[in-house]
């Protein structure tokens, strides 16, 4: 398809990261227009009046919001290597592992770095650790989750690749993700933040910083109101 | 309202065979089971439900779209989670689990998206436009994220929060109107579809919602009321769901348990 194709987003937010990165690896020229999260745009308004949030892809005239949703469509409606496997048991395994790796590990692990000390961040921490024990379970000696291609998996759970720099900005000591406990996520990290599609839109460590600087306060206020 | 009561249907199959393990009130809810043969399925295709679960229901209407025979195996949740459930979804511990020659697939949007793309031959949910399809999936999370999860705290809080639920309720209502519009289906062109499937479970909750909201869909929200009753004519889901007397009753039920007044 020739349709322009433009995508809305914050750069340094990985729901962002994860529609970029389908673009990316799908090899699909796009337009990306930074949005100024405390001023929206009218565009994205109009066009996610829902949600009113970031990733919005525009396609033509069509708006696919839900950063999931955008990287199954990009899947879908342009050519370029499969991001989901082609096998149906296969598919609704990416599926759920990928729902489980952006509610249960990188939810709950924004909440654990955004909670003040305490029992509650301690559970937090706890219940991330379990959480991405069994997705590091899932890379079974593998390069990537999808297998030695980058796939829908390894898009959804790209938040993880995040960890070192969130945790620094939060001030944690010992990081949730160690290479003691999680050597194939540390690794996969590695690789999928060196792949060379995923980094031409990943942001650096210091746009990221940019990004989450002045925030803290917003976010320890949303971890608190975030339910289970 | 609604007034699907497949209740008044016991199938001759609902014996003990049947189920995971012995229920203690089988006759307060008779399991749903399917229309097709008592024998194993040739489909080979086992779901492991709770009567009232909308989420379950979301894949006995699947399947009853596609015509595909099934073993039903009723989960007594409120007695506690059978072996066979814990070992198929030993990561969320939940039904509907389809087990499909055995090999489990969990979360009730997958499932039918699974049986979808695993019988290509049946009438598919999802539609084969690829945008169509990002719509229908935008639309199915939106249910999902919003709908339980309101209606829950609309029965189970007091006061303000309860006021804050039955204000976001009615905000779903009128989301939901706004993109029903004036289709017969969310599905638009497609017909029936994916977004129809997942919502429709929710329509016989409506009423218990209106008594703890104080409100009514048909005035707050009448396309999707007039969907509602649409929805609930179609085969597929009046035998899946349950009327919305015995819906009211299972929260009581669920209120006591919680200790909530």
């Amino acid at each position: 398809m020739s349709e322009p194709v433009k995508l809305l987003g914050s750069f340094g937010s990985p729901f962002t990261h994860r529609a970029e990165a389908a673009l990316r690896l799908k090899g699909v020229a796009y337009e990306f227009i930074q949005e100024d999260l405390g001023n929206k745009s009218e565009l994205l308004l109009r066009h996610n009046p829902v949600h009113k949030k970031v990733p919005l892809l525009l396609h033509g005239d069509r708006a696919v919001a839900e950063s999931l949703v955008i990287v199954e469509y990009v899947d879908e409606a342009f050519d370029g290597p499969p991001l989901l496997p082609s096998d149906p048991l296969a598919r609704a395994a990416a599926r759920f592992w990928a729902q489980f790796a952006v509610d249960r590990c990188s939810r709950t692990l924004f909440k654990a770095l955004w909670t003040p000390d305490g029992e509650a961040r301690r559970g937090l921490v706890a219940e991330t650790k379990e959480n991405l024990a069994l997705m590091e379970a899932r890379l079974d000696g593998r390069r990537f989750f999808g297998g030695d291609q980058v796939g829908y998996l390894d898009v959804a759970a790209s938040g993880l690749a995040w960890l070192p720099v969130l945790e620094e900005l939060a001030g944690v000591e010992r990081s949730m993700m160690g290479e003691e406990e999680f050597p194939a996520l540390c690794r996969w990290r590695g690789e999928y933040t060196s792949h060379e599609a995923v980094k031409a839109c990943l942001p650096s460590r210091d746009q990221i910083v940019a990004f989450y600087a002045g925030m803290k306060e917003r976010l320890v206020l949303h971890a608190r109101s975030m339910q289970k | 309202m609604l007034s699907c009561s497949p209740t008044s249907t016991h199938h001759p199959h609902s014996t003990s065979s049947q189920h995971s393990h012995p229920q203690t009130q089988t006759d307060r809810h008779p399991s749903n089971a399917p229309t097709m043969a008592s024998e194993k399925s040739s489909s080979d295709l086992t779901l492991l439900d709770f009567w009232v679960s909308p989420f379950g229901q979301r894949v006995r209407i699947a399947l009853a779209e596609k015509s595909l025979p099934y073993e039903y195996v009723e989960e007594d949740l409120l007695a506690g989670k059978s072996e066979r459930l814990l070992q198929s979804n030993p990561v969320h511990k939940k039904i509907p689990v389809l087990l499909h020659g055995g090999k489990p697939v969990n979360e009730s949007l997958i499932i039918v998206q699974y049986l979808d793309e695993a019988f290509p031959d049946t009438p598919s949910l999802l539609p084969s436009d690829p945008y169509a399809r990002a719509q229908a999936r935008f639309w199915a999370d939106y249910v999902d994220k919003k709908v339980y999860d309101c209606g829950s705290r609309l029965w189970k809080l007091k006061g303000e929060p309860q006021a804050q639920a039955r204000a976001e309720m009615l905000e779903i209502l009128k989301t939901l109107e706004t993109e029903l519009g004036d289709k017969e289906f969310f599905g638009g062109e497609h017909g029936f579809g994916f977004v129809d499937a997942a919502f429709a479970p929710f329509t016989p909750w409506f009423m218990s919602y209106e008594k703890y909201g104080e409100f009514k869909v048909a005035e707050v929200a009448p396309k999707i009321a007039a969907w509602a009753e649409r929805v609930g004519k179609r085969e597929s889901v009046a035998k899946s769901l349950y009327s919305p007397d015995k819906v009211y009753d299972f929260i009581g039920v669920l209120k006591k348990m919680y200790g909530i007044e």
